[in-house]
């Protein structure tokens, strides 16, 4: 698993860190290091024991076991499944992968999804910047009954709309397109909320103000000012509806067909087959899910910090 | 987060007067609304119009491959509403969505309190927790389904093992539930742990000083301190929750290789009626009668919630 590496490089870092502040090194050797507070009152500064580390091993062990199952599973024949649980990987993966890219348009699925992600990101992510620019800075009237609008919206869920969208897109001809998943994740009311929400705060008044008065358009206080601001929360924004697009089932699965699926649409198809081979599906699982994991590898602590932060703010 | 902001290096500031003076009132007064208008207008296409589109179409009696065959009035709303399978699905939903909502909160409530303690490697633990939110719900599904499988699969293996009878996880409807429970928390109870954890984090720190002068053990400064702290945060957790459950289909959808729900619909969503009925039966007027009805029992929900979180904000709490 991808984890690994990254476990020893934060270990080390905190064991930097704890050796620069003279404490002891390794929780596991001593039990119930540094306290600062008294030990009865369990003060928050204490540097938490056994019992929290094993409760946090457990939770992060049930998040990861049935991704380590998929992979179990999926280096086996199905006749191996049928017999017991497997504990020890086999060596069937790569015929199973290789079932998997034979049954269902994989790389195409994969082009695909990254393709929806990648534009949905980038227009939710511009889209917002621009409105939550506008309403958090900017004065104008019927600003805050738009913005009340726009909040309210976000209770509305996206899935209704899809019998007329769907009607639309047969209409247009763009049933079976990636243009026709894009279009309607292009704008995200919640986009527009995060940003306004951000911009509020990270963006002093007094800054639009100063470029203002030294000759800068609209436009150039938005480009050279509040976009540069809005950096973090726009990253994060581009995470979250990647991550949501790549995720999606429903409306895909509505309006794109076999033969030009994204992943999701194709991992389905995997199992319609009447005799469900679970080594095969979880390959597929496998395979679709290692491009996540690689992002949220990469990625993971700036979700995190964005799952955090909007909570905060919502 | 604090952000720091570089002005960018002031360039040559050049006296404008007259026209260009003008020029900049307008752009004052034009600009938001064109940085605006993107979102509205292409939100009224793809968000407003469908809404009130989806009340035409369930006015008619509307064919998937035939089209529009003519004005019906309430005709599919009282189809819809005599059919069991409707009234089925309303079931369902409402039992996935409380058998996965109420452990769920609890769970991540319990994990936030872990992860709030002055961890070593504080990143580590919170992206591990947050590993399932990258999984697709229908990988989520597929992943269950062979974990929950009747014959072969792990958790009945594991029952036999210690001498218990195997459950029918896809013939007993409340077992189908509870399988399709765990699938949605195992997705989402990290995610929300983390919410509460950034709600546990904005506590006052000298509200636990003071439970500590009072000689408050740590599980009473967590249930007469934290919790009530974290009030509005449970709010908004349980109305997202809700959101979502409400329209739950990818994980049900992949339970079994029919997609129906089960043999006798056990496990059928309303968002899985609305498919079977559009894209199985090729109704898209019904289809849209039970979208319609289900915005309803959405819109109520949340009214509901609205009204509590009033009442719960105004005896105390933050925000």
């Amino acid at each position: 698993m991808t984890s690994v590496p990254m476990v020893e490089q934060t270990a080390g870092k905190r064991a930097a860190e704890s050796a620069r502040r003279r404490r002891d090194r390794g929780g596991a050797q001593a039990p119930r290091p540094a306290r600062v507070r008294g030990r009865k009152t369990g003060g928050f500064n204490r540097r938490p024991g056994f019992v929290t580390y094993g409760l946090l091993g457990a939770v992060v062990l049930g998040s990861a076991l049935p991704i380590l199952w998929s992979v179990l599973v999926a280096s086996h024949d199905s006749t191996a499944i049928v017999k017991g649980v497997p504990l020890i990987p086999g060596g069937n993966f790569f015929a199973n992968a290789a079932t998997v890219l034979d049954t269902i348009p994989f790389w195409k699925a994969l082009g695909n999804s990254i393709l929806v992600s990648t534009v949905t990101a980038a227009s939710v992510v511009i889209f917002s910047s621009l409105a939550g620019f506008a309403f958090a800075k900017l004065r104008f009237r019927g600003s805050k009954a738009l913005l009340v609008f726009v909040v309210a919206t976000m209770a509305v869920p996206t899935q209704l709309g899809v019998i007329p969208l769907f009607i639309v897109m047969s209409k247009l001809g763009w049933t079976g397109t990636m243009g026709a998943v894009i279009i309607p994740g292009l704008v995200t009311a919640f986009g527009v909320f995060w940003m306004t929400q951000y911009l509020q705060d990270a963006l002093p008044d007094e800054l639009i103000e100063a470029v203002r008065m030294d000759g800068a358009n609209m436009w150039q206080a938005f480009w050279h000012v509040a976009l540069p601001a809005a950096r973090p929360a726009a990253a994060m924004l581009a995470l979250f509806t990647f991550v949501a697009t790549w995720t999606n089932f429903f409306w895909p699965f509505i309006v794109l067909n076999a033969q030009n699926p994204t992943l999701p649409v194709a991992l389905q198809q995997l199992q319609s087959a009447r005799f469900v081979d679970y080594s095969v599906v979880l390959a597929g699982v496998v395979l679709s899910t290692i491009p996540l994991l690689i992002v949220f590898a990469v990625a993971g602590r700036h979700l995190v910090a964005g799952i955090m932060q909007g909570a905060v703010k919502g | 987060m604090a952000v720091t902001v570089k002005p960018p290096a002031a360039r040559t500031p050049v006296r404008r007067v007259g026209f260009s003076s003008r020029l900049a009132r307008w752009d004052v007064k034009v600009s938001p609304y064109l940085y605006i208008s993107p979102f509205f207008i292409l939100f009224a296409i793809v968000g407003l119009f469908p809404l009130i589109y989806t009340g035409w179409v369930s006015l008619h009696n509307w064919n998937l491959i035939g089209g529009n065959l003519g004005f019906s009035g309430t005709e599919n709303f009282t189809f819809v509403l005599s059919q069991p399978y409707f009234w089925n699905a309303v079931g369902n939903t409402f039992s996935i969505f409380l058998i996965s909502a109420v452990p769920q909160i609890i769970l991540a409530i319990g994990i936030a309190a872990v992860l709030d303690a002055n961890l070593r490697a504080k990143t580590f633990w919170r992206m591990g927790v947050l590993v399932p939110y990258v999984v697709a719900p229908v990988a989520v599904g597929l992943i269950f389904g062979n974990v929950f499988a009747d014959q072969s699969g792990a958790i009945n293996g594991l029952l036999t093992s210690i001498g218990l009878d195997p459950v029918p996880w896809h013939s007993n409807t409340l077992a189908s539930h509870v399988a399709i429970a765990t699938m949605v928390d195992f997705r989402w109870t990290g995610y929300n742990a983390l919410i509460f954890l950034a709600a546990m984090q904005a506590v006052p720190r000298d509200m636990y000083e003071a439970a500590i002068l009072d000689g408050a053990s740590r599980w009473r400064q967590f249930i007469s301190v934290t919790v009530p702290m974290l009030r509005p945060t449970i709010i908004f957790v349980v109305i997202t929750a809700t959101i979502g459950g409400l329209q739950i289909f990818d994980e049900p959808r992949v339970f079994d290789a029919y997609g129906l729900g089960g043999a006798d619909r056990q496990w059928q969503t309303l968002t899985m009626y609305i498919w079977e009925l559009g894209w199985g039966q090729r109704n898209l007027g019904r289809a849209s009668a039970v979208a319609w009805l289900l915005f309803v029992i959405i819109v109520l929900i949340a009214a509901l919630n609205f009204l509590i979180t009033r009442r719960i904000a105004s005896q105390g709490g933050r925000k």
